[in-house]
């Protein structure tokens, strides 16, 4: 079963488009992760499969109550935890889910049973009695996604749950996320790293400008990126020009006095690479094999590079 | 259960939410319950003098407290409105608001609560203006029932005046902007009424201004119960204003509220 679909999802604010025709289907127990830059409509998106805002064209269900018409439905079966905290900054760790608790109308003694579990499933059992602002961003996410599962939501929306975190927070939410879709929870997540869609997801959506410009698993994904490169930084500018008569058609940099060259990351062409330059008695200062990233990614499929960085082809 | 108990039930939780707020936000909570009696120690001991000599034998008993006390206490429901004009806006800029947007809960509940709330930190302030004003020499003369009658207009201007609060807080972008606003509550319409000094006294223009204004009625009204001072026709005026001023706060409340869904 579907638990969320959209067919030609569209949303722009003024005469900007936001989302352009969007189709999704995430399959009950399974994650998508959409992944894009910054600006690219993710965030826009979670805001209407969470009817916090409405959609200016096209159809959207979520666990099989459509969003315009049954709202109150959609809204009893899913759990939204934001890029922004979503904890009440006057209210305790604590008092925050039982807060949760009262209003998913859930009794005393089950509020507070719920409460005390998940203090301890998310390792804030000492943090539920003191106040968010005491909290590191990596507890402040916890307790956001501790409120979110107080009411057993059946289908979550993570907006970038990661952003922000350092590296090993960021690997204890990977690992709830983990625990809660082998619980049958189904997920939508929405990230700017091929890394997270990678560990995290069963399918992936990649969402540039408004528009999906692929879908599918992370592994079909990675076989339309080209391969990494290879970077060689050199001494001075004869080295650097040297080097590039030898290779040919490679990417140049004659400020940063670098080449890109394109590699499939084995060992073999790497080998080949060198030989032909020591052949040359070319002098290397920096060598590095670079694998592919969310901006090869996005160079490859969209034909232009992250907006954010640079444009070094 | 019915939609409306669940509603009752989510307003219930949201009002437990604000006490708490208030009590953790002490400094601004005390602040709130202080200025209206700095205001009534100012009327009484710095312009009492001058005012009620001005006002001569209109004041009941001869003295100016009699007259000014009905006045502040009505002006604290005015200096409630912006404390919760401002705990709303805060409020609203939280990413906690949003989780609420996305739950299943009845969508007035978190408006609700903070009047609820606002009710309920105002009554207290009132009851600690009145014990103030009365050790300074307040003296009505009012029964009990007069007692009750008095108390219970003081809660309906506090339920309308904090409908407005809220519409001040959600239409106010920032906490400064919902404060000005709510400064048409808390001083403009207060001084431009019989607060202080009798419309009589006032140019023509200002005084149909002061006869036509929700303060008045409401103060005349509850000088009138505790005072025994004439009420006329003010009671029905009173109570037609703070069921108008309610109805419009809570339409437009819940309009701006449904209406800003993300901010």
């Amino acid at each position: 079963m579907m638990m969320i679909e959209t067919r030609g999802l569209c949303k722009s604010f003024g005469d900007h488009v936001v989302l352009d025709g969007i189709d999704l289907d995430v399959a009950e127990g399974t994650v998508l992760a959409l992944l894009g830059p910054n600006g690219a409509g993710k965030t826009t998106m979670v805001q209407i499969l969470s009817t916090l805002i409405g959609a200016n064209g096209g159809e959207a269900r979520v666990a099989g109550h459509d969003l315009v018409r049954e709202p109150e439905a959609v809204r009893a079966a899913i759990g939204v935890t934001g890029q922004f905290s979503a904890v009440d900054n006057l209210l305790t760790g604590e008092e925050n889910l039982l807060l949760m608790a009262d209003l998913h109308h859930l009794g005393r003694s089950e509020g507070r049973r719920r409460a005390a579990a998940l203090l301890d499933r998310f390792d804030l059992v000492d943090a539920g009695k003191s106040m968010p602002a005491t909290y590191s961003g990596g507890m402040r996410r916890r307790l956001d996604l501790a409120m979110t599962l107080v009411g057993d939501p059946r289908i979550i929306f993570l907006d970038e749950p990661t952003t922000g975190l350092d590296p090993r927070s960021r690997h204890t939410m990977w690992q709830i996320i983990r625990d809660l879709v082998a619980g049958g929870v189904t997920i939508l997540l929405t990230t700017q790293y091929l890394e997270e869609a990678d560990q995290l997801a069963d399918r992936v959506a990649v969402l540039d400008r408004g528009k999906l410009v692929a879908q599918g698993t992370p592994d079909e994904l990675k076989r339309r990126i080209p391969g990494g490169h290879i970077r060689l930084q050199f001494a001075d500018a004869s080295g650097l020009e040297a080097a590039a008569r030898t290779l040919g058609e490679v990417a140049r940099d004659d400020n940063e006095l670098t080449l890109q060259i394109p590699t499939d990351g084995s060992v073999r062409s790497i080998k080949a690479l060198l030989d032909r330059l020591d052949d040359q008695s070319i002098d290397v200062n920096e060598f590095s094999v670079h694998t592919p990233d969310l901006d090869d990614v996005f160079f490859a499929l969209t034909g232009h590079p992250d907006t954010q960085k640079g444009n070094v082809r | 259960m019915t939609n409306f108990s669940f509603a009752l039930r989510d307003s219930a939780t949201m009002l437990r939410r604000d006490v708490r707020h208030s009590l953790r936000r002490l400094s601004m909570t005390l602040s709130g319950l202080l200025t209206p009696i700095v205001t009534l120690v100012l009327f009484v001991y710095v312009f009492g003098g001058t005012l009620g000599a001005g006002l001569g034998g209109v004041v009941h008993g001869g003295a100016y407290i009699n007259y000014v006390a009905p006045a502040i206490i009505l002006m604290t429901v005015g200096s409630g409105c912006a404390t919760t004009a401002i705990n709303l806006c805060m409020d609203m800029s939280e990413g906690i608001i949003t989780r609420f947007r996305t739950m299943a809960i009845s969508r007035a509940s978190v408006l609700t609560g903070q009047v609820l709330g606002s009710l309920i930190r105002t009554m207290i302030t009132i009851v600690l203006v009145i014990g103030v004003a009365l050790l300074m020499g307040f003296r009505p003369s009012a029964g009990p029932v007069a007692w009750i009658a008095a108390l219970g207009v003081i809660a309906l201007f506090t339920l309308a005046l904090s409908w407005m609060g809220v519409v001040f807080g959600l239409v106010g972008k920032t906490p400064a902007g919902a404060n000005s606003l709510s400064l048409i509550f808390q001083l403009l319409l207060p001084l431009t009424s019989s607060a202080f000094v009798r419309p009589d006294s006032m140019p023509v223009g200002v005084r149909w201004f002061a006869e036509y204004q929700p303060f008045t009625p409401v103060i005349d009204t509850v000088r009138g119960l505790l005072l025994g001072t004439p009420i006329g026709n003010s009671a029905v005026l009173a109570v037609a204003w703070c069921a108008g001023l309610t109805l419009i706060g809570y339409l437009w409340a819940r309009a701006v509220y449904n209406r800003n869904s993300v901010r």
